[in-house]
């Protein structure tokens, strides 16, 4: 079994959410960066993902865009990322997912970046603007190399595509909680609930939701329905806030900290498969 | 249609036309997907059903006022010393371009699908001033999505289109041009689609919007067939079109794809191929994903995308529609570039000669069909789409030219 799968596995044996935490490679800086996911990793985060910086994202929003950009500007390329995933997982051996626009691994070439992934001990890959329709090629390299490829599902996705996603997903299904891009937001739907349950309905695979997930109050909410919480938007925006200071992976230790800690909070159990 | 897609597993219809040989598809986030394919499916339904193709018809002859004319220069003709040029009059649709065929078919379908508003990205401001004036006759509302950048040299477009009631928001990330606005544009959609129609205005994107696009443009084509065999008793020998994202292009090339006529496409060289400030995906690109299809782009080893540059707002992108791609790959068509210089040259010489005078974009196409009529022997036909009027462009000239260097 992949990283990821007993990484969930062994957080419902102990009825705790999965806390997910997102940031991108080399923001603000590529040696802070690598700091960083270690005290991440440190501070409790169950599965990081990290994020290859594109140029132009559809489905980010500001904080993410901003941070790519700062990111780029620093000469952060999928080779870079690559060489920063192989020191983290040097030293943790938390799961680690990269998440990525398609045409930075289109040029890096299918096979090559899936090799390199596996090479640096990635456990999975979400790539943001690969639907099902056209995930054929990388899914299946991906596969061989022992990757899992991660699908996202969003509020409007109708049943059939519901279902045609989670029986390609590998490691996870990624359920996007609401319409739009990334991005912190006050509050959680309030339906995030019979979305969850909708998607619960076609799969026993984990669910973790994502986007807009900003507070520890959020990821107490999402893990009363769902496997894991994904937050990303808020911690890029804490290293945006810290990153002048001389320590800001102590203060993004700390956030991440009380996040995981909401992820223990009472929940309600994954209803038994039969 | 390429066999890879019959294996596809959605159903054809949805999917039907979405690849172009290996070009194309649909790489966009999830939360894109349902819409574009409820748009697929709507249109799917469309083009079928003829009362949807009776009102379209009638909207371009009575509102866009279609047919166009088909114009013979004599002068420029005389001039260059070569083939015969004729101009497709775009430049003489209501709101001085090409844009409004599309924009006129979408509207429809957007009306048909139940929306209340239409949303569309802008780069020269044609496509923008055309999805406001849509929004004016079926009485929707509309935002439009425009570069920074844009909005300044194409002051005129924006004032136009707020004077067609629709808001411009200008966007400020990434370069400012039309790459950017497409970028907001589509991330505002995943949060509107419900009741927003999202107008795009060239035959790039992802699928359904290269074959829609093309097929709404088309009547450029059709029409100009018909008349060059009326005219000269035969087609013409080459067709030259300028390519932004390509839906003028395309329009004009596809009811000519299987004759023996020549197809030119003409990128933004912007300040020389060689010193890498253009905008000609094809010429100067590689194979690439952006917005949506896997087609020609400008893009770093990386993968990252280039900024660009031409002095035409409307070729000012990084990347082109993927049918464009294939047809360059397969050799059916051939894509060369012309220059600011050679476009404002081209810009000055139609003015002077013809007294037309030709939007920017549409000037690269009439400075390649100069070099091309030039070289070609006196009953040679060459074929120019000029895809809109210059109006919008006089402050820009006036500005560029005063910069020249003596
Ligand atoms: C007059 C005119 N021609 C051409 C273009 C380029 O677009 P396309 O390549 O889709 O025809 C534009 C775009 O704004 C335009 O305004």
């Amino acid at each position: 079994m992949s990283r990821i799968g007993a990484c969930f596995d062994e957080l419902g044996r102990k009825e705790q959410g999965a806390l997910v935490v997102f940031t991108v490679a080399g923001h603000p800086t590529p040696a802070l960066s690598s700091e960083l996911l270690v005290a991440i990793a440190e501070a409790g985060a169950d599965i990081i993902e990290l994020g290859i910086p594109f140029s132009d994202p559809l489905a980010d929003g500001p904080a993410i865009q901003a941070a790519s950009q700062r990111a780029l500007a620093e000469h952060m390329t999928p080779a870079r990322v690559l060489e920063l995933a192989a020191g983290f997982r040097a030293a943790r051996d938390v799961p680690l997912v990269l998440m990525t626009c398609y045409n930075p691994v289109y040029q890096f070439g299918l096979e090559e970046f899936a090799e390199a992934s596996a090479g640096a001990g990635v456990d999975g890959v979400i790539v943001t603007d690969l639907p099902p329709e056209e995930a054929d090629d990388w899914a299946g390299i991906a596969r061989k190399r022992g990757i899992d490829t991660i699908f996202l599902l969003s509020p409007n996705s109708p049943a059939a595509r519901v279902k045609k996603v989670v029986d390609l997903a590998g490691g996870f299904v990624y359920c996007v909680s609401r319409l739009g891009v990334t991005g912190a937001r006050p509050e959680l739907p309030t339906d995030l609930a019979q979305l969850v349950a909708r998607i619960r309905g076609e799969t026993t695979k984990p669910i973790a939701v994502g986007f807009g997930v900003s507070r520890p109050e959020h990821v107490a909410e999402v893990c009363r329905v769902a496997d894991g919480a994904v937050v990303g938007s808020a911690v890029v925006s804490l290293i945006d806030r810290q990153a002048g200071s001389a320590g800001p992976a102590e203060a993004v230790g700390a956030f991440v900290r009380e996040l995981k800690a909401a992820t223990r909070s009472e929940r309600v159990t994954k209803p038994d498969p039969l | 249609m390429p066999a890879e897609m019959a294996s596809r597993s959605q159903g054809p219809s949805i999917l039907e036309g979405s690849h172009f040989g290996r070009f194309g598809g649909i790489f966009v986030p999830e939360t894109i997907m349902p819409p574009l394919l409820e748009v697929a499916e709507a249109y799917g339904s469309a083009r079928r059903d003829p009362e949807f193709g009776k009102r379209l018809e009638a909207l371009l002859r009575d509102y866009v006022g279609r047919p166009t004319p088909l114009y013979f220069c004599g002068r420029l003709t005389e001039h260059c010393g070569g083939a015969k040029i004729y101009l497709k009059r775009e430049d003489l649709c209501h709101t001085g371009s090409h844009k409004l065929n599309n924009a006129v078919g979408q509207a429809l379908l957007a009306q048909r699908m139940g929306r209340t508003k239409l949303m569309a990205e802008t780069g020269a401001g044609q496509h923008g001033v055309a999805a406001a004036t849509v929004a004016a006759l079926f009485d929707m509302e509309c935002d439009i999505y425009m570069g920074e950048e844009d909005v300044r040299r194409q002051a005129l477009n924006v004032y136009r289109m707020r004077l067609l009631d629709a808001q411009v928001i200008e966007v400020t990330s990434g370069s400012r041009t039309l790459k950017d606005a497409i970028n907001e544009a589509f991330r505002v959609w995943m949060a509107t689609a419900e009741t927003t129609y999202y107008l795009f205005g060239t035959a790039a994107g992802p699928h359904p919007y290269p074959t829609m696009v093309r097929d709404f443009q088309s009547v450029v084509g059709r029409e100009a067939r018909q008349q060059i065999l009326e005219q000269e008793g035969r087609l013409p020998d080459c067709l030259v079109a300028c390519v932004g994202g390509g839906s003028n292009a395309i329009g004009l090339f596809h009811p000519f794809l299987e004759d023996d006529v020549r197809m030119m496409g003409v990128e933004a060289a912007g300040r020389g191929l060689r010193t890498g400030e253009h905008a000609a995906s094809l010429t100067a690109g590689s194979e690439g994903v952006l917005h949506g299809a896997r087609t020609k782009i400008l893009q770093t080893a990386e993968g990252q995308i280039r900024t660009t540059h031409s002095v035409a707002a409307g070729l000012d992108y990084p990347g082109v529609g993927p049918e464009h791609a294939l047809l360059q790959n397969t050799g059916r068509a051939e894509y060369v570039g012309a220059t600011d210089e050679e476009a404002l040259d081209a810009f000055e010489m139609l003015n002077r000669l013809e007294g037309i005078m030709p939007a920017l974009e549409s000037a690269h196409a009439v400075a390649h069909a100069m070099r091309v009529a030039a070289e070609s022997h006196q009953e040679a036909v060459v074929l120019v789409n000029l895809s809109g009027r210059g109006d919008k462009d006089v402050g820009e000239v006036q500005r560029v030219l005063a910069e020249r260097t003596p």
